[in-house]
């Protein structure tokens, strides 16, 4: 019943294409997260899903039928909006109950309805307030409840915690995924935020620039990104990604980063020996990184960061190009910092730090790399 | 050289209360003048206090001078240009802000230059309209004209443009059309510019003057600004009627002024600052 | 194709609407604005033969004849006048009324409402109002000293100050609201510093308050040139454009003209007249408008 598709939906504003040639399956009782840079599109997939706005082709399904060309009241969908949408003039009991209002539900159904919905969002002792009155986490659960309140079989959320502190904003995240499971929904859930995508979905969507990059579990995407933005996209701090020249030489296949060569497990080995002599995108993320005096990689510490349960060592890897030659890497996956000339190793608290400016080396975890087409596309090379 | 705060206080207080006294002399003379008997008001010098305030002048301006029938047609003229205006400028404004249609942009530009031409020009034409119309002497001659402004819907639009995309979009999803949304969200929310064109159309017709006297001759459709008129021109004995007619006149505002100050100020004020 | 056959429809509903929103205001401006604004055009170049025996072509002649005429002439230079008596004096006292108000003070308010009442008095109120203070038998001002003969009102020389005069008490009232409202939006800190720079009060009102406000006065002089342009009730009620046309201001010169001399075709054209005078103040505005949008970035 709550099951949602995009098939081969494409959305163009005039010469622009905000979403392309989407195709994207949800499940019932699923929670998909939709995620990516700002401007990837995924909200406009969203606004497609509510009605909103039109796809230029292609066909959106709800439930079992077609809605592509069915008004947004009658999809059997609620939405709650990053700025709320609550409507100030009203109390929090007509916010909730305007939904019903326009669908015809009679007073007393309506009253219960609302009761029902302001309980389990503990908005009893509120009803009566105006949205002004309330502070930001109130408010968001009035937006909760507003949409909660009719039942849909599908909830589209659009960056609905981004307005809450961030120690709230912790807390929502687990209240959101609990409310999911309770009533048995289905959740398609837009943010720009890794670490909502990560802790809240059943499954991941990478979106960017309108195209869909990659899509599974969180920790599928995490251990096997598919290409090199979702690579650089999900994980905090985010993967270490340096270019490099591949080497073949008797029998082993290493790939020549600055600071140092590193050789390259069997599996990925034939995936990437084709590439000889090519460049290719080394990927290491910062945990399967360490600094050790007998490592391949030769670099000089640049800063230190102490999160008190862990340390990043950020490091610039002995003749790595400047920071400005990276700079196109960067604006292409912004929000994830992938500098190429700096290269972080993640280690616990207890080791000890060294000193800003002391040259050190560094092993990687090869069974654990990474290595991407340095082409545009930046494919995944893996054994077939 | 430093006074003490409090004579600093005292003074600042004098000089607002000098002030006040000019701006107020010649409505307070006014005033008293309705409450003289006419004797009194030649005698020198001018008497600054009723000492026996004769109302009767004001039951003869109401009876005699007809002012309760003048303020009955300023009334119900003033409520039909005023709820006509809102009307007009509300459903205008909105569909400035919130719809898309084919020549719009031109069509709001024809809207602003109806600011461009007072309507001092129009009045040859529009009297002949009105009476080919057979509007000479009746309420719609003297509104319909003004149901129309084109400020009412410049200024409701910026209003309107003001409520955030995402509440239109949550009435959307929740199947309200740009009817609905109108009356139950876009309206409410648009109050207090409602509520500041409402005092300004008020207080422009209420004070309307040319109009109503190029439409009307009949004693029984006239507007009590044209009732001043009429009474202005009576002897010098029956002055002390003239100026209760006048405090009669001005009174509605007055009220309005001291209820709906704020109102009136937004009103007046949109567009001089800011800008 | 079905969908875009859908959109087409949602798209023309929406269109539909809109036009329907729109229709009631354009309707009314069609009849009542534009129609007789065209007309005006039109009725200029066709003059009233005598006693009403109808009307003939006369193509621009008859313009040139009014625009020619020293009634006209006069009468453009009567509201010149009366504007430069009323504007700058209406808008110094409101200016210096809003000065005198924006302090904290307890029971200011009572002050502000008394400072902007006459707004709620009507044009025809504070004619009947400074009628009688001019009154020669029963006004203050005679009595006070001041006593032309002829009569103020009737006086060539005083006629046109005195209908002024009631405009300038009839504007401060809206003067003084659109000044304060100017002055408030001047953040404290600007008028603070000018304090701790240690200018004098009226170093401070001419150098910092004068300059922060001056779009606001700006904005005042050209609606307040705007309104004495149309200017009619006080010159009817209080002088009738006497003595000797000293107080013809334009717009009691078209209410003449058609009213009394029945001549529309002459009323047409200094209604166009009128048109241009206004518009030009409008362009002038829009002008400095820009001008300033240039000094804010």
């Amino acid at each position: 019943m709550g099951r949602v598709a995009f098939d081969h939906v494409t959305k163009r504003f005039g010469e622009v294409t905000a979403v392309d040639d989407l195709t994207l399956d949800v499940a019932d009782q699923e929670f998909l997260v939709l995620v990516g840079p700002s401007g990837c599109g995924k909200t406009t997939a969203l606004r497609m899903l509510a009605g909103l706005d039109d796809p230029t082709s292609g066909d959106i399904v709800i439930g079992d039928r077609v809605v592509t060309e069915v008004a947004a009241i009658d999809r059997d969908i609620a939405m709650v909006f990053q700025s709320y949408a609550l409507y100030p003039h009203m109390t929090v009991r007509r916010n909730i109950e305007f939904p019903l209002r326009s669908r015809k539900v009679p007073a007393a159904e309506r009253e219960r309805l609302v009761q029902e919905a302001a309980a389990t969002l503990d908005l009893e002792a509120l009803l009566d307030r105006k949205p002004a009155q309330l502070s930001g986490g109130q408010r968001q659960r009035v937006a909760l409840a507003r949409a909660i309140v009719r039942r849909p079989a599908v909830f589209l959320m659009d960056e609905p915690l981004s307005n809450l502190d961030a120690k709230l904003r912790v807390q929502t995240r687990a209240e959101l995924v609990e409310l999911q499971r309770r009533l048995a929904t289905t959740v398609v859930y837009v943010t720009h935020d890794q670490v909502e995508a990560m802790t809240m979905a059943d499954r991941i969507a990478v979106m960017d620039r309108g195209v869909l990059q990659q899509v599974g579990p969180p920790q599928e995407v995490y251990a096997t990104p598919a290409n090199l933005f979702v690579a650089r996209f999900i994980g905090n701090p985010p993967m270490n990604t340096v270019t490099g020249k591949v080497v073949v030489s008797e029998g082993t296949v290493g790939v020549q980063l600055p600071g140092g060569r590193i050789e390259l497990p069997d599996d990925v080995a034939a995936a990437v020996k084709a590439h000889d002599e090519g460049e290719v995108v080394v990927g290491v993320r910062p945990e399967h990184a360490r600094l050790d005096p007998e490592g391949p990689l030769e670099a000089t510490v640049a800063v230190v960061e102490v999160l008190g349960h862990e340390q990043h060592v950020i490091c610039r890897l002995k003749d790595a190009p400047p920071a400005a030659d990276a700079e196109g890497a960067t604006d292409d996956v912004a929000g994830a910092v992938a500098t190429e000339s700096l290269f972080i190793v993640r280690q616990p608290n207890d080791d000890v730090a060294p000193g800003i400016g002391v040259g050190v080396r560094i092993t990687v975890d090869t069974r654990r790399v990474h290595v991407f087409d340095a082409g545009t596309a930046g494919q995944r090379l893996e054994a077939a | 050289m430093r006074s003490s705060p409090a004579l600093r206080k005292a003074l600042r207080y004098l000089v607002l209360t000098v002030l006040a006294f000019i701006v107020l002399f010649p409505v307070y003379v006014t005033v008293v003048g309705s409450l003289l008997l006419p004797e009194q008001l030649t005698s020198r010098p001018p008497t600054l206090f009723p000492n026996d305030p004769q109302w009767g002048s004001y039951s003869e301006a109401w009876t005699d001078g007809h002012f309760g029938t003048y303020l009955w047609n300023s009334a119900v003229v003033t409520a039909m240009i005023t709820l006509g205006q809102l009307v007009t400028s509300i459903l205008a404004g909105y569909a400035f802000a919130m719809l898309e249609f084919p020549f719009k942009r031109t069509i709001f530009v024809v809207f602003l230059a109806t600011m461009m031409v007072p309507f001092e020009v129009t009045i040859i034409t529009n009297l002949q309209t009105v009476t080919d119309l057979h509007w000479y002497d009746t309420y719609a001659g003297l509104a319909v004209p003004f149901l129309a402004t084109g400020f009412g819907a410049f200024l409701l639009r910026q209003a309107f443009l003001q409520i955030p995309a995402d509440l239109r979009d949550a009435a959307t999803i929740d199947g309200y059309g740009h009817l609905k949304f109108l009356v139950r969200v876009a309206v409410p929310l648009a109050r207090p510019s409602i509520a500041a064109l409402a005092v300004f159309s008020f207080l422009g017709a209420w004070n309307q003057y040319l109009w109503p006297l190029l439409v009307t001759e009949d004693d029984r459709l006239r507007t009590v600004q044209i009732g001043l008129r009429q009474l202005r021109s009576t002897q010098l004995d029956e002055i002390n009627v003239t100026l209760a007619g006048t405090v009669l006149a001005a009174l509605p505002l007055v009220v309005l002024l001291i209820l709906f100050q704020k109102q009136l100020i937004r009103g007046l004020t949109t567009g001089a600052v800011k800008g | 194709m079905a969908r875009s056959h859908t959109r087409a429809a949602q798209r023309r509903r929406e269109a539909l609407l809109g036009y329907l929103l729109v229709a009631p205001a354009l309707l009314v401006f069609a009849v009542f604005t534009f129609y007789p604004f065209a007309k005006n055009f039109r009725l200029a170049v066709y003059r009233d033969k005598l006693f009403g025996a109808g009307s003939e072509y006369v193509g621009t002649e008859q313009v040139t004849d009014v625009l020619g005429s020293g009634d006209f002439r006069q009468s453009l230079w009567v509201t010149v006048l009366f504007a430069l008596m009323s504007v700058p004096a209406g808008i110094f006292l409101g200016l210096a009324l809003a000065v005198a108000a924006h302090q904290r003070l307890k029971g200011i308010g009572i002050y502000r409402t008394i400072f902007a009442s006459t707004v709620a008095s009507s044009v025809a109120v504070a004619s009947v109002i400074f009628g009688t203070l001019f009154n020669p038998v029963i006004g203050w001002l005679p009595w006070l000293g001041f006593n032309p003969q002829p009569p103020l009102l009737q006086n060539p020389d005083w006629a046109l100050p005195a209908v002024a005069l009631v405009t300038i008490w009839q504007s401060i009232g809206l003067s003084f609201i659109v000044m304060s409202a100017g002055l408030q939006a001047i953040p404290d800190e600007v008028m603070e510093a000018a304090q701790l720079d240690g200018a004098r009060p009226w170093r401070r009102f001419w150098r910092v308050t004068v300059p922060l406000l001056s779009p606001t006065i700006f904005f005042a002089v050209v609606v307040g040139g705007i309104f004495a342009f149309q200017a009619f009730a006080q010159v009817e009620m209080l002088t009738d454009g006497g003595p000797i046309k000293r107080t013809n201001v334009l717009t009691y010169y078209i209410y003449t003209t058609m009213r009394e001399a029945q001549d529309e075709g002459k009323a047409a054209v200094l209604s166009i007249a009128l048109f241009f005078v206004t518009l030009a103040l409008t362009l002038f505005q829009m002008r400095i408008l820009e001008k300033r949008v240039h000094y804010a970035q």
